[in-house]
């Protein structure tokens, strides 16, 4: 059943429009919105959201996104009606409760990854690297250096990054990977000079294993004259283990929607709180929070901070994510935060090894998995035609969401797995025996794989007709 | 152990199967010297803790009757939006990547971007942005791509200073020139020159200062000279407000706005979300996400995302934004939120705001010394200029549990006694009569 | 495997170029790229009138899942496009080289004959 809301629709009488306001700035047409009764409302939306695949129903082992459990404890604190109620224009002394939880969460973000200073304001990861690729623009030319305006990128970075890159008005230059996963040095060197401003990479890198060179670049890259950014999507696998600061990495980002918990909402909202090294502390994007003394804490403004690179959204940021990331953390602590990467690690290799057990090839046999791993179904294809695409197609069918398909682009008909450190064994197991089902299946009835799923609302949806159709609204 | 399920014995059956002694091992490719030993971070908390220290620290932020507004503002959201918004499935639900599994999710976005294009009259919305400040700052690179060439807009210095410092950071990056456009100081309205070569004209409704400007004779100026208009907006006035592509003879070309006055509570800042509607002929220019009606193989109607060509995860360095995680989580409370209201709880509650805005206004001009330095008309905002400083004095009525306004000179603007006051419908007659009151006492006072 | 006319000639970019006579070229793209972009629905084309030089950007293909430029394998004026591909984006995957044409150029007869031949063209593309 898949009803429209606009079917619940009741005629109303609008109200008689204000007598102050000139008749040119008011409505002509009646504004054409449905009114249905409430339980109506209910329903419909209660129905829509038993269509979702969720955390909080299914395994989600996407690779990079890192789908961990959201804890309930962090959505009732951030509702708190002291928090919910608070307008953002209110005077710093009267909202020292929040300025203190954004306070913390600075300190503690800056402690677990070695870095300096932190700012929580951006509103997600790409605008996390944007703020921190202008940060590093910035830094260049407070020194007088106005001709690095090349960002090195390794070809299998995440698209937010060469898109962000070009946002601050950088050229990309790509730098590949090799065969084993790490970056070609060799082609790094090449590219090095006085016109790069800066390399952008995470480790574990998106081939989801350690870039062993790490201290090498980094070593290259100062020496050139640039600076490292860190994308910390993949932090997971680190977290409590490993800093950025102490690879050697200048300025990075967060994304709290994965390594802190906070809920992924269909699509956001997120946080890309950024970390830098002392020497990029003067450029932050404000406002960040300063502690005077107890009691005392305010916001940094434009004066404090000359040299920022301004302001990326109206307010402080998506606060109420900020909020559930400081629950999380302060739920977990020292400890817990450490164990984080522990039994990420532990949950990823494990299924490494399973998923090889009943013949899956991963893409990189002979590395550790970090928190993920990326299997290759190429031999699948070369025998029955069969690609990732129908693989996790019929996933779905059995209650599982899909891995990331066909991200690396490096790697063939690649499935990239993260578990994360929130499932239990026996979900890893049953996740295990499903998939050498579907091996099995491939292999000996593969038109049930092309034509999954079998057993959801929708089966494969015609998405060229969609794109040329273009019915993006229900118009009055 | 919080949120890790793994008991010893499943633990050492994991690590035997994977053929190591500890879970340490499985860090051995990363270099001993980089593997931290001891955080700075303090010892976790139970749960019960955690809430304990927590609900101290929400008691700490003033609980005040709210007469702020400047872009984020106080409304009454019915219980039921976030009872449904804040289920698990759709809490936890990711991106609709894989359009069988996220259905619920697709539909919402679908009814969203049609209330959006409802609300605006113009034929595409896409499924959010971070905030209204970005989202202009989206536009502006939305209309430069269209017009090719001209690499400048014109932002009137009557649009909210925080948004006008997001332009300036955003689009400074890529040395695009925003020329200012000054606005009368004796009306509060824009000034517009006789001629322009820019992309496009930003064109607010309401400005900053609460004014309505004469939103057609703007439109058709930016168009006379082959400029792209943007319209800036807050959506629960377009409920009774004239819809941007209404607006002079062709209607505005794009339209913005801050959507968090649709079922989105302050917290302090955000998360809001921002909304941007254009014209069918842009569709390829649009930034953010989209989502269309389709069909399946066996015809049955259902939703994906659509031309995500123009997004990062395929386009990268060449597309029309960097942005990936949007604010799904909120659009999805907006959309139960207008939904739930429909036209007709949204034109009563856009009512209310500017009746209660009226009549506020009223009761205040009786009060000696007190003026209004703009007489135009004005939606549920006004500025007001007040004898004293308006920053002590916010700061006096603080402690009377009110939030008085905004002192417009923490935006560099005005005159020192000069603040912008906002009333919604959360706001009923005693607590005007309790402003007007408060507001009298403080000015009788030394 | 990909059908690769013979009358035709090519450029890597996957271009193919028909002569029309009297300096006049039809362009598309080859049946190799339309399989490899998969279900196309939009082609952003230079308007007549339009200048274009040879192995330099001039447009996009999009598809679900991929965006690609559309490069000029020759250079010269664009004289016509195929407005039937605003409504029928599809005939780039169901008829590359009738209905699927994308533009005529103005161009020089030598540049003609630069181009690859069908066979230079399928040792490039299926390697």
């Amino acid at each position: 059943m898949n009803d429209s809301i606009f079917v619940h629709d009741h005629p109303t009488t609008p109200p008689a429009l204000p007598t102050d306001i000139p008749a040119e700035c008011l409505r002509q047409a009646p504004l054409n919105l449905p009114n249905a009764a409430e339980l109506d409302v209910l329903r419909h939306y209660t129905r829509l959201s038993q269509k979702n695949f969720a955390i909080d129903t299914q395994f989600y082992p996407l690779g990079s996104c890192t789908m961990k459990y959201n804890p309930r404890i962090a959505h009732a604190m951030a509702s708190l009606p002291g928090f919910a109620r608070l307008h953002p224009d209110t005077p710093a002394p009267a909202m020292q409760g929040l300025l203190q939880v954004l306070w913390e969460l600075q300190e503690w973000l800056a402690a677990a990854t070695g870095m300096a200073a932190v700012s929580l304001t951006p509103a997600a990861g790409a605008q996390g690297e944007l703020a921190g690729v202008a940060m590093i623009r910035a830094y260049h030319q407070s020194r007088g250096d106005h001709g690095r305006n090349k960002m090195l990128i390794p070809t299998a970075a995440h698209g937010t990054n060469p898109a962000s890159a070009q946002m601050a008005g950088f050229e990309v230059i790509e730098i590949p990977n090799l065969a084993d996963g790490d970056l070609d040095m060799a082609a790094l060197d090449a590219h090095l000079g006085p016109d790069v401003a800066g390399i952008m990479l995470t480790n574990p890198s998106t081939l989801g294993v350690f870039e062993r060179r790490i201290a090498e670049i980094a070593q290259h890259v100062h020496a050139a004259g640039g600076l490292l950014y860190y994308d910390g999507a993949n932090l997971n696998a680190i977290l409590g283990r490993v800093q950025p600061g102490q690879m050697g990495f200048d300025v990075m980002h967060l994304n709290l929607h994965k390594t802190f918990a906070t809920p992924h909402g269909g699509g956001g909202p997120g946080a890309g709180a950024v970390a830098v090294q002392a020497r990029l502390q003067p450029f932050l994007p404000l406002p960040t929070v300063h502690k005077e003394g107890p009691g005392t804490l305010r916001w940094l403004s434009e004066l404090d901070v000359p040299q920022s690179i301004g302001r990326l959204s109206a307010h402080g940021g998506n606060i109420g994510v900020l909020l559930r990331a400081h629950a999380y953390m302060r739920r977990l602590g020292r400890a817990g935060v450490r164990r984080v990467s522990a039994y990420a690690a532990l949950n990823a290799n494990y299924l490494l090894k399973e998923l090889q057990r009943v013949g899956y090839q991963a893409a990189f046999p002979q590395r550790r998995a970090s928190h993920e791993f990326i299997l290759s179904v190429s031999d699948l294809h070369k025998a029955t035609g069969i690609r990732a695409l129908d693989v996790a197609k019929r996933l779905l069918d059995f209650g599982i969401h899909a891995p990331t398909i066909y991200f690396p682009q490096l790697v063939p008909e690649c499935l990239l797995i993260e578990p994360t450190e929130t499932e239990s064994k026996a979900t890893l197991d049953r996740f295990v025996a499903v998939m050498a089902q579907i091996r099995q299946e491939a292999l000996e009835q593969p038109e049930l794989l092309r034509e999954a799923p079998h057993h959801l609302p929708v089966g494969r949806l015609d998405e060229a007709l969609a794109a040329r159709r273009l019915d993006v609204a229900a118009l009055s | 152990m919080p949120y890790i399920p793994h008991d010893p014995e499943e633990t050492a059956a994991m690590l035997a199967a994977i053929g190591v002694e500890s879970i340490d091992d499985l860090f051995d490719e990363i270099p001993s010297r980089l593997q931290a030993q001891d955080l700075d971070l303090p010892e976790g908390l139970s749960e019960m803790a955690l809430r304990r220290e927590l609900e101290d620290r929400a008691m700490a932020n003033s609980s005040l009757r709210c007469f702020a507004g400047g872009g984020a503002y106080a409304h009454h959201i019915p219980a039921l939006v976030w009872d449904i918004a804040a289920r698990g499935e759709f809490y936890s639900a990711y991106t609709p990547y894989q359009p069988e599994a996220s259905q619920g999710t697709l539909q919402v976005l679908y009814e969203y971007q049609s209330f959006i294009t409802r609300l605006t009259a113009l034929e595409i919305s896409n499924a959010s942005l971070y905030d209204g400040a970005s989202g202009l700052a989206e536009a502006c690179l939305m209309a430069l791509r269209i017009r090719g060439s001209d690499q400048s807009i014109l932002v009137p210095e009557n649009l909210l200073p925080s948004w006008r410092r997001v332009l300036d950071s955003v689009l400074g990056l890529q040395n695009i020139r925003l020329i200012s456009v000054p606005y009368d100081t004796t009306t509060g309205l824009l000034q517009l020159p006789e001629d322009a070569n820019a992309a496009a004209l930003i064109v607010p409704q309401i400005n900053a200062f609460g004014l309505l400007e004469p939103v057609d004779a703007l439109t058709d100026w930016a168009h006379a000279r082959g400029l792209l208009s943007i319209a800036v907006v807050n959506p629960l006035s377009l409920a009774i407000l004239k819809a941007p592509g209404d607006w002079g003879q062709q209607g505005a070309d794009i339209a913005v706005g801050e959507g968090q006055p649709l079922g989105i509570p302050l917290t302090g800042g955000g998360p809001y979300f921002g909304f941007l509607a254009c014209r069918k002929a842009h569709a390829r220019q649009l930034p953010g996400r989209l989502v269309a009606k389709t069909v399946d193989g066996q015809g049955r109607e259902g939703y994906c995302l659509t031309l995500q060509a123009r997004e990062q995860h395929i386009r990268r360095g060449k597309a029309t934004s960097n942005i990936c995680t949007n604010q799904g989580l909120m659009v999805t409370a907006a959309t139960i939120h207008m939904a739930t209201l429909g036209s007709q709880g949204l034109q009563e509650a856009a009512m209310t705001c500017h009746a209660r805005a009226s009549r506020l206004r009223a009761l205040l001009e009786a009060l000696p010394g007190i003026t209004f330095p703009y007489a135009g008309a004005f939606f549920h905002e006004w500025v007001v200029r007040l004898p004293k400083d308006a920053v002590f004095v916010r700061d006096t009525l603080l402690k009377q549990g009110l939030l008085a306004g905004i002192p417009l000179s923490e935006w560099g603007e005005g005159a020192s006694g000069d603040l912008l006051v906002c009333t919604t419908e959360l706001l009923e007659e005693s607590d005007l009569l309790t402003y007007r009151e408060a507001m009298r006492s403080m000015l009788e006072a030394q | 495997m990909s059908n690769i006319p013979e009358t035709l000639r090519y450029s890597e970019t996957h271009e193919w170029v028909e002569d029309l006579g009297n300096g006049r070229y039809r362009i598309g793209i080859t049946d190799h790229a339309q399989q490899l972009l998969g279900d196309l629905v939009y082609v952003e084309a230079p308007d007549a009138g339009k200048a274009v030089r040879a192995a330099e950007v001039c447009g996009v293909l999009e598809s679900v899942k991929a965006a690609a430029d559309l490069y000029s394998p020759m250079s010269g004026k664009v004289l016509e496009g195929n407005a039937s591909l605003a409504d029928n984006p599809q005939y780039l995957n169901e008829d590359p080289y009738r209905k699927g044409w994308i533009m005529v150029l103005e161009a020089e007869t030598s540049a003609y004959a630069e181009l690859m031949d069908a066979a230079a063209y399928a040792k490039i593309s299926e390697a």
